[in-house]
């Protein structure tokens, strides 16, 4: 019922709207065109400086209400995030005051020059001097921008600290897979025929003995505070998308072509609780990529701990490949049976 | 009607041509009003499909907000409507991102190509460089009817049982080409690449004739340098689409192929849950982004350059003044069809790109802000010391200027890869390109139709419900996407059905609900814009002057109601360029006047 009404209501809303319209014109007919265009000229006008005065205050409020919401509001999570957000300033800086500035100068102008009885206008059809400026000053301030940048995207993307520490990511339709090279610091080699939706998620390749002692986890990755760590990143279907959003980082998960991305942790979780206040903070992995209808649920978590309480954390996990193999594992099988079960990695594929 | 009877009756002229309008006297309903092949008919059935389109992908829109605004509520008429992809009220997963998918693809093809520079190269050219017709009215009216083609295919697809397809405008592969990953991708994604490939088609015939026309049938003394800039725009993006649009449509052959024929272009290393590993090897999934974006960033300014040609135009009609710096304009448009060409990778960023070919691409796409702001400093010029008109078109171009500042310095942030490594896919993205190129093409537009439409249909629309599209639609928009900036800022991704599980972006909610309250206004007023145009298409007030607007260029040296052909008699002379107001303090000099002995020589 309200449905109709607020249909209704709409309907008849429009009506009364087309009603003062059409009423409009008969009035301005009757008054002369030009009279009433003139009036309406500096209606028009006078609502230039109104909107122009409106915009920059909700320009201001709006800043106000929402800045506390969002990353900048903080510190970033990471070494590398703090030079996205120095150079986020520079940026807004620069196109602040152009922003600022052309805003008010068109709707000042507008205002200003808008049609009166005895004006001449300036002919005014080009000046190389004022042409030249605009296109300089604008080149110069982009260099610097660019030089800016650059100097930053090639530290992104270029190699990790010697000491950095390794981690595999995954994407798959809809969540993420964690691989640790265990004690080895090598991650053994896999296939993706070999991908087992139940025990062998990323197709690891058991032949290769580098694989025995991965450690593979699902939905939550813990990397250790102030230690680089490298992602290298895959997909097992559709093209995924690694968002970091408090390390100010992301990058694509591709099925077929690995990509890398290496950051430093500032602040541990419990610590972001903190900074934030929020006491349910956690570092989330965002899917940032369309990748089909859970897209939106495709979430992980990031625990950033202290190196102490990360190798307690890797101490605890099992190694994958008894995972695939129990009967393997020396604590779940005291007995010396275990030669039967050694099923080559070939049969699988 | 009496219109044209008057002007047939004295069609004297020894121009080639002539035959040509002649041919059409006695026009059936049929060759008149649907297979015709008179520019301005073409121009007007472009417009009104677009029209129709945006009213479709508006709505999506609107349903789509529904969602993100209230996303625990239950709107029981959505299941009336919608049926299954609202179950229980509720907008599912699959229909919200069918719904985003089309609105992108309808929105940027089938409105603001389509219907901006189908409508106004279309209407214009032959207008304003002084030609009877286009090049081939054949092919103008087979780029229509592709068009059209195109539309019914598309529109077909919202009614497959799996649904449209859902993967995001862009259509990136796997995603696209696996039925298997997504239901979407199944038939919907057939008919969507169909209708695409027809749209390509039909972009590519009126893009031909576009090109051909400004080249070749210009009216005596209309050199290159005298045209108005809208001519000049529309010529460039027709460059930029004959060269880009045949990518894009490799790119989607491809497609087909990976789709329907088990090849392996796109496809590698793959597994699907519940259907196990795919035998495709060797493909690379970026393909396919380098084959898009090679169309979809000149796309951008396909859409954006009509529109800054109009804008041109309008500003120096109505400011009663020359445009300022006419060769920077045209300098300006085309080093931005040039660039547009060599920025494609700046979406690519984040996908594991060379880093050093990304510096190339952040180099280009930064060069790019240059003539964007010579354009900027150079509308601010022209109504500087102008004396201003404020028509409803003049609203819009003004409304334009804005807007385009706005989402152009955003594009500095984003065109830094450092910046874009954060910011990509996120609100920050979304609010960029809707201000830039969404919104402020729609206003270059509005601001066409407003400004054109008496040359069109020889009556005026309403001004007083165009003041009001106009004032409600700009603040509309800037209190829609303005607060976007900071959602981005807070790294929401988009693109996302629901964000209620994230402890990250579940702070907007307030501010969501906010947006698609003030989507749906804004929705809502552009019906004023319709009725209007529908109402003063019959009822408008009459255009009893020729030149209601004072202005300089050649259409309104036409009859009131030009019919086939345009001038009745011959093709007028033009002896100077477009934009001779305020000279020697005389209001406007139309081209049409010779140079006078005593005039001062400036140009």
């Amino acid at each position: 019922m309200t449905i109709y009404l607020t249909i209704a209501v709409i309907i008849l809303i429009f009506v009364v709207i087309f009603q003062i319209s059409k009423a409009s014109e008969y009035v301005s007919t009757l008054k002369g065109d030009e009279v009433s265009r003139k009036q309406n000229n500096k209606i028009n006008g006078f609502l230039m400086v109104v909107f122009l005065v409106l915009g920059l205050f909700g320009v201001w409020y709006c800043n106000h209400v929402l800045f506390d919401k969002t990353l900048l509001a903080h510190d970033s999570a990471s070494v590398e995030g703090a030079r996205v957000d120095s150079m986020l300033w520079v940026t807004l800086a620069v196109t602040g005051v152009v922003f600022i500035g052309t805003q008010i100068v068109l709707f000042w102008f507008a205002f200003k020059y808008q049609e009166k009885e005895n004006r001449k206008v300036f002919y005014f059809p080009h000046s190389n001097a004022l042409e030249v400026l605009w296109t300089v000053v604008p080149a110069i301030a982009l260099t610097v921008l660019v030089v800016i940048g650059l100097r930053n995207w090639f530290l992104f993307t270029g190699a990790p600290p010697q000491n950095a520490m390794q981690v595999e990511v995954t994407g798959k339709q809809f969540g993420w897979i964690f691989r640790y090279p265990g004690k080895d610091g090598a991650f053994g080699k896999k296939y993706y025929k070999n991908i087992d939706a139940a025990s062998n998620t990323i197709g690891l390749l058991w032949d290769d003995q580098l694989t025995h002692d991965d450690v593979v986890t699902e939905q939550t990755m813990y990397v250790v505070k102030g230690k680089p760590v490298k992602l290298i990143i895959g997909s097992r279907d559709v093209i995924h998308d690694v968002g970091l959003s408090q390390f100010r980082l992301k990058m694509d998960a591709v099925p077929g072509i690995p990509t890398t991305m290496w950051f430093t942790p500032k602040y541990t979780t419990v610590e972001m609780k903190e900074i934030t206040g929020n006491p349910n903070f956690v570092y989330e992995i965002s899917c940032d990529q369309m990748c089909g209808n859970g897209h939106y649920s495709m979430k992980g978590i990031i625990e950033v701990v202290s190196q102490e309480d990360f190798d307690l954390w890797m101490a605890k996990q099992k190694p994958y490949y008894l995972n695939a193999f129990p009967d393997k594992d020396p604590s779940n099988a005291p007995a010396a049976d275990s030669a039967k079960t050694v099923k080559p990695a070939v049969a699988k594929m | 009607m009496s219109n044209e009877a008057v002007l047939h009756t004295h069609s004297g002229a020894h121009d080639d041509h002539e035959d040509h309008s002649h041919e059409h006297h006695e026009q059936s309903f049929i060759s008149k009003y649907v297979f015709s092949q008179d520019h301005k008919m073409i121009a007007k059935q472009f417009l009104i499909t677009g029209m129709v389109w945006a009213v479709l992908g508006g709505l999506m829109s609107v349903l789509f907000r529904l969602q993100l605004g209230y996303p625990d509520a239950n709107f029981p008429w959505l299941e009336t409507i919608l049926g299954k992809w609202a179950k229980g009220g509720h907008i599912t997963p699959e229909a919200y991102y069918a719904l985003v998918t089309t609105h992108g693809t309808v929105l940027v093809f089938f409105v603001l190509t389509a219907g901006l520079s189908g409508t106004f190269a279309n209407f214009l050219i032959p207008l304003q460089i002084g030609a009877r017709d286009m090049a081939s009215p054949f092919m103008n009216m087979l780029s229509y009817w592709f068009f059209f083609a195109a539309s019914i295919v598309m529109l077909s697809s919202i009614f497959v049982e799996t649904g449209p397809f859902s993967g995001g405008w862009t259509a990136y592969p796997p995603l696209s080409a696996l039925g298997d990953a997504s239901p979407g991708s199944k038939s919907g994604m057939d008919l969507w690449i169909v209708s695409m490939a027809l749209f390509v088609v039909s972009s590519l015939l009126g893009g031909l004739n576009y090109i051909a026309t400004i080249l070749n049938m210009r009216t005596k003394g209309m050199s290159m340098t005298r045209l108005p800039l809208t001519i000049w725009a529309l010529f460039f993006t027709a460059v930029l689409g004959v060269l880009s649009f045949p990518v894009l449509l490799s790119g989607f052959i491809l497609l087909i192929f990976d789709r329907n024929f088990g090849t392996s272009f796109y496809l590698s290393d793959i597994f699907i849950n519940g259907v196990g590993a795919l035998p495709n090897e060797g493909g690379s999934a970026i393909l396919f982004q380098h084959l898009f974006w090679f169309l979809g960033h000149p796309e951008v300014y396909i859409i954006l350059l009509p529109a800054m040609g109009m804008v041109s135009e309008i500003l120096s009609v109505n400011s009663r003044k020359p445009i300022f710096g006419y060769m920077a304009m045209i300098g300006s448009l085309f080093a931005i069809a040039i660039l547009a060409f060599l920025v494609w990778a700046h979406h690519m960023f984040v996908t594991g790109l060379n880093p050093l070919l990304g510096s190339v691409f952040v180099l280009l796409t930064l060069l790019i802000a240059v003539p964007s702001a010579i354009k900027v400093f150079n509308w601010l010029t022209t109504l500087w010391r102008g004396n201003i008109r404020f028509t409803p078109g003049m609203l819009f171009a003004i409304g334009f200027v804005s807007l385009f500042i706005s989402g152009g310095l955003t594009g500095i942030w984003l065109g830094n890869s450092a910046l874009d490594i954060h910011l990509h896919d996120t609100y920050f993205v979304v609010a960029h390109f809707h201000i830039v190129m969404g919104v402020a093409s729609m206003f270059g537009m509005f601001a066409g139709i407003y400004h054109w439409f008496p040359k069109m249909y020889g009556r005026f629309m309403n001004n007083t419900l165009a003041y009001i599209h106009f004032w409600v639609t700009i603040a509309g928009a800037y209190l829609i996407f303005w607060p976007m900036h900071y959602q981005g800022l807070a790294g929401m991704p988009r693109r996302y059905y629901d964000f209620s599980i994230w402890e990250s972006f579940k702070q907007f909610q307030d501010l969501n609900r906010f947006i698609s309250l003030v989507a749906m206004i804004v929705f809502a007023v552009q019906f004023c814009f319709l009725f209007n145009f529908f109402y003063s298409i019959f009822k408008g007030r009459k255009v009893l002057t020729q030149n209601p607007w004072d202005a300089n260029t050649l259409e309104w040296t036409a009859p009131i109601n030009p019919g086939h052909g345009n001038w009745p008699g011959e093709i007028p002379e033009v002896y100077r360029w477009a934009y001779d107001y305020g000279k020697d303090g005389v209001d406007f000099i139309p081209q049409t006047t010779p140079v006078g002995a005593d005039e001062s020589v400036e140009h």
